[in-house]
């Protein structure tokens, strides 16, 4: 601001005039619910019903008490480590395809804000810069909008049965949202630091490791642990169309009507899940 | 070391630095004076290669900066260390990362790396944060300590840098008046020292007229004076920040009063 000290009266500001936007964009979320509702035939009450009541209790019993001879249990060994596997190794895809095309989709990286300030006035350069940049950015919109399951069903045709196309479609589409989600946090990063990196004469890709990885790395972690999280529950998904583990012996159940196995499968998930959570935490506590 | 012909910088409609001519000799010591919003910040990212100026030229020991980039750009920007308010230091990175930061303009992106896990050259940071009076703070988190020291991690950035020309931007505007008092002295001691060009935006007159034996008055994006300390007057400086009165007033003018009078000045509340 410059030579605007003695414009600047002392008047109280007026009263921002009233916004339309957010009345109008409820009302809008309003009228999708109800039409949404009416176009799917939500009919809650149908789980109470007779019908509805019997096949509920029908399903309850049948799946208590869960199945735990040994002979099963041991059957389990198996597809327990596959889904930890699977689960383990396709984030670890997801990484290596996430990190280096996030930093690549991270616009105050490539192209905007102070680390390309000198190129004010060079739209040629600028140019230059986008065109990769939105380019890592439509890959990683492709390999999250397909949902896993089309991958896995997808790679299935490609390698076979068994665990690897399960590893590969996590990787990949995981890939897309870890992507994307690194991305955006790396564009919150503050930016004086980076100025002070840049101004000491350091490249592109010392700035990224002393500026933007110490600012950002307690939200990665957390968040690619939270992906792992998915990532387990995911493979369970991608057993139906036979990417191995846990899920492929859920789906079998199911198909069996063997409701206490199904109870028992769940049961496994559930504390292979909660003890993710109970690990990220601990991470998540040494880290930050 | 510095000659500007024109020198403009404008931001859509406003113009922050308008047609700036100046030369500072090697190692002289400059002190920028003006009221808040006067373009010096600006005119300090121009220095310093952050921005590049709408128009005019820019010289930097001889040569001409205006159209430099890519590896040229970053060869030039590593003779000008640059020190800022605050918030310019990494703050989850340990004290020894911010200081070895000076050094990243002459490593590769490798060695950078590899020093992040096991920190290369730590005997050349030790000695730069001895220079500045808090060697044992090598190992501490740099967001552990207080302003007064992480101010002083960056002069040790700097050091480690080592380059021609150290730009300051408001480096004690953030610290009590007695500390502003000890790092103004300390970087003119250093760059004096290391027979290096300095250049600093100061907020408090006494400080510049205490220290650097050029002051320039900067106001409007234009420079207003450029006198001896001795030749500045009341009047040049009332002129100066005439108007500033917007602004909160103790800010501008009793921090000249507070300054002078701080060794026997009570504690306020």
């Amino acid at each position: 601001m410059i030579a605007t000290a003695s414009s600047r009266a002392l008047a109280a500001p007026s009263r921002p005039e009233r916004r339309l936007f957010p009345y109008l964009l409820a009302g809008c979320l309003a009228v999708t619910f109800v039409l949404s509702w009416r176009a799917a035939q939500v009919r809650p009450l149908l789980l109470l019903q007779a019908e509805g009541r019997r096949n509920i209790l029908k399903f309850l019993a049948g799946a208590s008490p869960p199945a735990l001879s040994s002979d099963f249990l041991q059957f389990l060994i198996r597809p327990f480590f596959e889904t930890v596997w699977i689960s383990v190794l396709g984030t670890a895809i997801a990484v290596a395809i996430g990190l280096p095309l996030g930093l690549l989709a991270a616009s105050n990286i490539a192209w905007t804000g102070i680390l390309h300030a000198t190129d004010a006035g060079a739209p040629v350069r600028r140019a230059a810069k986008i065109v990769p940049y939105a380019a890592v950015r439509l890959v990683l919109s492709v390999f999250r909008s397909i949902p896993e399951y089309v991958w896995a069903f997808m790679f299935v045709r490609a390698v076979g049965l068994g665990p690897v196309p399960g590893i590969l479609a996590i990787g990949v589409s995981y890939g897309g949202m870890l992507g994307k989600v690194y991305s955006e946090i790396l564009e919150g990063v503050s930016e004086q630091p980076l100025e002070a990196l840049q101004a000491t004469g350091a490249g592109r890709l010392q700035i990224v490791l002393y500026g933007f990885l110490p600012q950002v790395l307690p939200q990665f972690v957390s968040y690619t642990l939270y992906r792992w999280e998915c990532a387990i529950r995911a493979s369970a998904i991608l057993g139906f169309v036979g990417a191995g583990g846990l899920g492929q012996q859920l789906e079998v159940a199911m198909r069996m009507f063997q409701f206490n196995e199904v109870t028992t499968l769940v049961g496994i998930l559930f504390v292979l899940v909660a003890g993710v959570d109970w690990l990220s935490a601990a991470m998540r506590r040494r880290i930050v | 070391m510095y000659r500007l012909g024109g020198l403009t910088k404008r931001f859509g409609d406003l113009v922050a630095v308008d047609r700036v001519d100046l030369k500072v000799a090697p190692r002289e010591g400059v002190a920028i004076i003006g009221p808040s919003g006067a373009g010096k910040t600006t005119l300090f990212r121009i220095l310093n290669l952050t921005l590049r100026p709408s128009a005019g030229r820019l010289w930097i020991g001889g040569r001409e900066a205006t159209s430099l980039h890519g590896s040229a750009l970053r060869d030039l920007r590593r003779r000008i260390g640059s020190i800022y308010q605050q918030h310019n230091l990494v703050p989850r990175l340990r004290v020894v990362h911010n200081v070895l930061a000076g050094r990243l303009g002459a490593w590769s992106a490798l060695r950078a790396m590899a020093s992040l896990v096991r920190p290369a050259e730590v005997d050349v940071a030790y000695r730069a944060l001895e220079q500045v009076g808090i060697p044992e703070k090598l190992w501490a988190r740099t967001d552990e300590l207080s302003g007064g020291q992480q101010q002083r991690v960056a002069i040790a950035r700097v050091l480690v840098q080592n380059p021609d020309i150290i730009l300051a931007d408001e480096p004690v505007s953030s610290v009590d008046p007695s500390l502003a008092n000890t790092i103004v002295r300390l970087l003119r001691d250093l760059a004096a020292a290391g027979g290096k060009t300095l250049l600093m935006n100061l907020h408090t007159v006494d400080l510049a007229l205490a220290y650097f034996p050029r002051v320039i008055g900067f106001r409007e994006g234009r420079i207003h004076f450029d006198r001896t300390p001795a030749e500045v007057s009341e009047e040049m400086l009332a002129q100066l920040y005439a108007g500033e009165s917007a602004a909160p007033p103790e800010e501008l003018f009793h921090d000249r009063h507070r300054f002078l009078s701080g060794a026997c000045r009570p504690l306020q509340a």
